[in-house]
């Protein structure tokens, strides 16, 4: 029986007009460039990226940073599903954590990326190599794997129930979903300890890290989730209700604002004193000696993240579907630049020892990152369209051949 | 793609031939990189193409145990023996000479510390160069190519002047700081490794030489997610170059930025190897692993000064067993002013600063 929803569904998924294809294959284009810069990584050292020794994390860091809280997002859709059996939510729960997986085997890809020897990676896995419980990285793996396979099971169980018909073993099934919710918090805040833990570079070391984590994941994951919903129900026969949407866009701008605030709390403290420590915050802001490369990502990001808290506290956006996408946009963007350019990147800016230099992503830098996310795209673009014919109904056990006379015969 | 020179200091000065790594790949197109990368892996291909030519080689059988073998410190005896021969005659060949590899263990009873004499160094960079030689640092021209362990730190004496008195005060209704706000006298830690003196020591300079300081509770290997880079029972903290996965955790661990990323396979001249190495110091790195000071393990684990320590003329570095009362470091410490770099973070250097 597996088997054959294994098959229902690749067929299912494979099944499309010109525009999913022309869709699959620009992806496909993307991910053949990131096969070749990996490549070029691979065989001649991390020197065809933008990175040096002294900002020696860049766009894959950021990258990684970013997707794990949009793979942490995905709660918002799960908890208001099961925990407060929210009607037009629990009917999509399952698109969520098809999100979370891609976004979680995105932020893989970009461990990948940024490692100087991943044909070293197995020194991580015991018992051949060493897991080490001191290390942030160490359980940053650890967890995000965790939510993977948790997602991995919740999600396709559900979607193998459906198709089967039979009826999932609560009693298993809800303890999953429930560790599953917390476990989605785990994954951003060991992250953001993985960044703040470090008092060597004074940006990253304090303690409003991780809550300034969940509440931008909070804004950016759910962001994304409304504008694939808005897709997937102008494009297929899957409607999503507007109270679904209408609840993620409330979680958007709470959390938007939440992580305004804190942002803002945080310039004052660091700019007021303005201690050796608030260097790189300065130079964010600023620029510091001359040098002002990452002034612009900042204050568009401001400008991006303020617009869209603007925009979706006007009713007119809030409510319109056709003009909700705008402000998700923003938002998505503006948090994707805040968490890249404007906290990893000056993290590094001044160096320990004061030194200011540049950091310029190289074109294999963006390539790969571009890559990628359509390689992320490319998995979710399959998860979500299987998730969706079984949700509907069109993938079911027999049911290609009760639909098919033809299949039937034999 | 702009690029722009560091702190204002130094912007007016050619960048020297050792151009740190940053800079210059700064300055590369993207053409270039993309044009070098073409051309790089096509030639790494036709290595590739050369090694599978001869399977025999012992350079090929040689790194494929090597790719499999275990974290240095869990290697029973034998097994580092057998480590330690694998290497030497692969770097024989490689490097067209007698090359040792030496695995000597930390001898009891030692705890080995660094000193040095901030008012006696003179900023002339002779232990950075005598640290690139002793330890096979890679030296290439391409950007990003260059490592250096140690950097002797610039800094601007800075001044109180009449005419800058003043300054900072709140004009109408401006926000107030204080007076003579921004002038740096003898500020620490802002400082510039890549100067291109006349003459040394400059007048209105001081140096504050910087490298691994060793730590006691060392961020770096606390973050290290296999356990690549430890503390040796003598002190040392050092990376087995051969378990690192490249993950960089350390670097951004460390507060004394001083490890380095091999972003690129090393350059080492044959004729500039020196051949006489240690497992866990100066033997030959590869690409995508990190490198850092390790106090010349294959000279002071046989009784010998650091090359830094051998060459500085001033006599500003000084070396030694902190367990012996009566060495030098020890009567140092119980003798100078002494004071360790950032205590704040409490890792607690083994690389002490002193004055008389
Ligand atoms: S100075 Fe840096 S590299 Fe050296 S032991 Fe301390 S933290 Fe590690
Ligand atoms: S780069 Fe190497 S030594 Fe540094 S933390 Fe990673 S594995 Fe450990």
């Amino acid at each position: 029986m597996l088997t054959r929803f294994v098959f229902d569904y690749a067929r299912y998924v494979l099944k499309g007009g010109t525009k999913f294809y022309a869709w699959m294959g620009t992806l496909a284009l993307l991910i053949v460039g990131m096969l070749y810069v990996f490549y070029l990584q691979n065989t001649e050292g991390l020197i065809v990226t933008g990175m040096t020794s002294q900002i020696h994390d860049g766009l894959y860091l950021a990258n990684l940073v970013f997707l794990v809280g949009v793979a942490a997002g995905a709660v918002t859709i799960v908890f208001p599903a099961y925990v407060y059996h929210h009607e037009g939510m629990h009917k999509v729960t399952v698109l969520g954590e098809m999100l979370a997986i891609s976004a979680v085997i995105m932020v893989m890809v970009f461990v990948f990326a940024h490692m100087g020897r991943p044909d070293r990676l197995w020194h991580m896995v015991p018992p051949w190599g060493i897991y080490s419980f001191s290390s942030m990285l160490g359980w940053d793996v650890l967890v995000l794997n965790g939510y993977l396979i948790l997602n991995f099971v919740v999600g396709f169980w559900y979607l193998y129930s459906k198709y089967t018909g039979k009826p999932v073993n609560a009693k298993i099934f809800m303890p999953l979903v429930y560790i599953s919710i917390v476990w989605a918090l785990s994954i951003h805040t060991v992250t953001a300890f993985l960044i703040a833990v470090n008092p060597a570079r004074p940006m990253w070391f304090h303690s409003m890290m991780p809550i300034r984590f969940i509440t931008t994941a909070f804004a950016a994951g759910p962001a994304l989730i409304i504008i694939a919903f808005l897709i997937i129900r102008n494009n297929t026969k899957m409607w999503i209700e507007d109270s679904a949407i209408k609840l993620l866009t409330t979680i958007v701008i709470w959390c938007l604002g939440l992580a305004i605030f804190l942002t803002l709390s945080e310039i004052v403290i660091e700019l007021y004193a303005r201690t050796e420590h608030a260097n790189s915050l300065y130079y964010l802001m600023f620029g510091l000696h001359g040098l002002t490369a990452l002034v612009p990502w900042f204050w568009s990001s401001v400008v991006l993240m303020v617009g869209a808290f603007a925009l979706f506290m006007t009713p007119k956006f809030r409510n319109d579907m056709k003009l909700l996408p705008i402000p998700c946009a923003m938002a998505f963007v503006g948090i994707w630049i805040e968490k890249g350019m404007g906290l990893i990147v000056p993290g590094f800016i001044p160096s320990p020892i004061g030194e200011v230099t540049e950091y310029y992503p190289t074109f294999v830098e963006w390539m790969m990152t571009l890559g990628i996310w359509a390689f992320g795209f490319f998995i979710l673009t399959i998860l979500l369209k299987g998730a969706i014919g079984i949700l509907l109904g069109e993938v079911r056990f027999g049911g290609a051949a009760a639909a098919n006379p033809a299949a039937a015969v034999h | 793609m702009t690029t722009k020179e560091n702190p204002p200091a130094s912007a007016a000065q050619e960048a020297p031939a050792s151009g740190d790594p940053s800079k210059a790949v700064l300055k590369r197109s993207r053409r270039d990189v993309l044009r070098s990368g073409g051309m790089l892996s096509m030639s790494s291909l036709m290595g590739t193409a050369a090694l599978m030519a001869q399977p025999g080689e012992a350079k090929a059988a040689v790194e494929w145990a090597e790719h499999f073998q275990k974290n240095y410190r869990l290697m029973t005896p034998e097994e580092k023996a057998e480590a330690r021969l694998r290497l030497e005659k692969r770097y024989s060949g490689e490097y067209n000479k007698k090359v040792s590899v030496d695995i000597t263990e930390a001898q009891p009873g030692v705890l080995m510390g660094y000193a040095l004499n901030i008012r006696k160094c003179i900023g002339c960079r002779r232990c950075v160069k005598a640290c690139v030689e002793e330890n096979n640092q890679s030296r290439g021209a391409r950007p990003g190519e260059r490592i250096e362990w140690i950097q002797v730190l610039r800094m601007e004496r800075g001044e109180f002047t009449a005419d800058k008195m003043n300054q900072g005060y709140p004009e109408g209704l401006g926000i107030q700081v204080g007076g003579n706000a921004y002038s740096p006298a003898g500020q620490v830690l802002e400082g510039q490794y890549q100067y291109t003196p006349e003459a040394v020591p400059e007048k209105d300079a001081n140096y504050m030489p910087i490298a691994c300081m060793q730590c006691e509770k060392p961020p770096c290997v606390k973050v290290c997610p296999v356990r690549t880079t430890y503390r040796e029972a003598d002190g040392p903290v050092v990376i087995d170059y051969n378990w690192c996965i490249g993950c960089k955790m350390c670097m951004g661990a460390c507060p004394y930025w001083a490890r380095r990323f091999n972003l690129t396979t090393p350059v080492l001249p044959k004729e500039d190897m020196n051949p006489v190495t240690h497992y866990l110091g100066n033997r030959p790195r590869m690409r995508g692993v990190v490198e850092k000071c390790h106090w010349c393990l294959q000279r002071t684990r046989h009784g010998r000064y650091p090359a830094c320590v051998e060459v500085c003329p001033v006599g500003a570095r000084k070396f030694g067993n902190l367990l012996d009362p009566e060495s030098e470091v020890s009567k140092i410490l119980a003798r100078k002013n002494v004071f360790r770099l950032k205590a704040e973070l409490n890792t607690f250097p083994k690389f002490f600063y002193f004055y008389d």
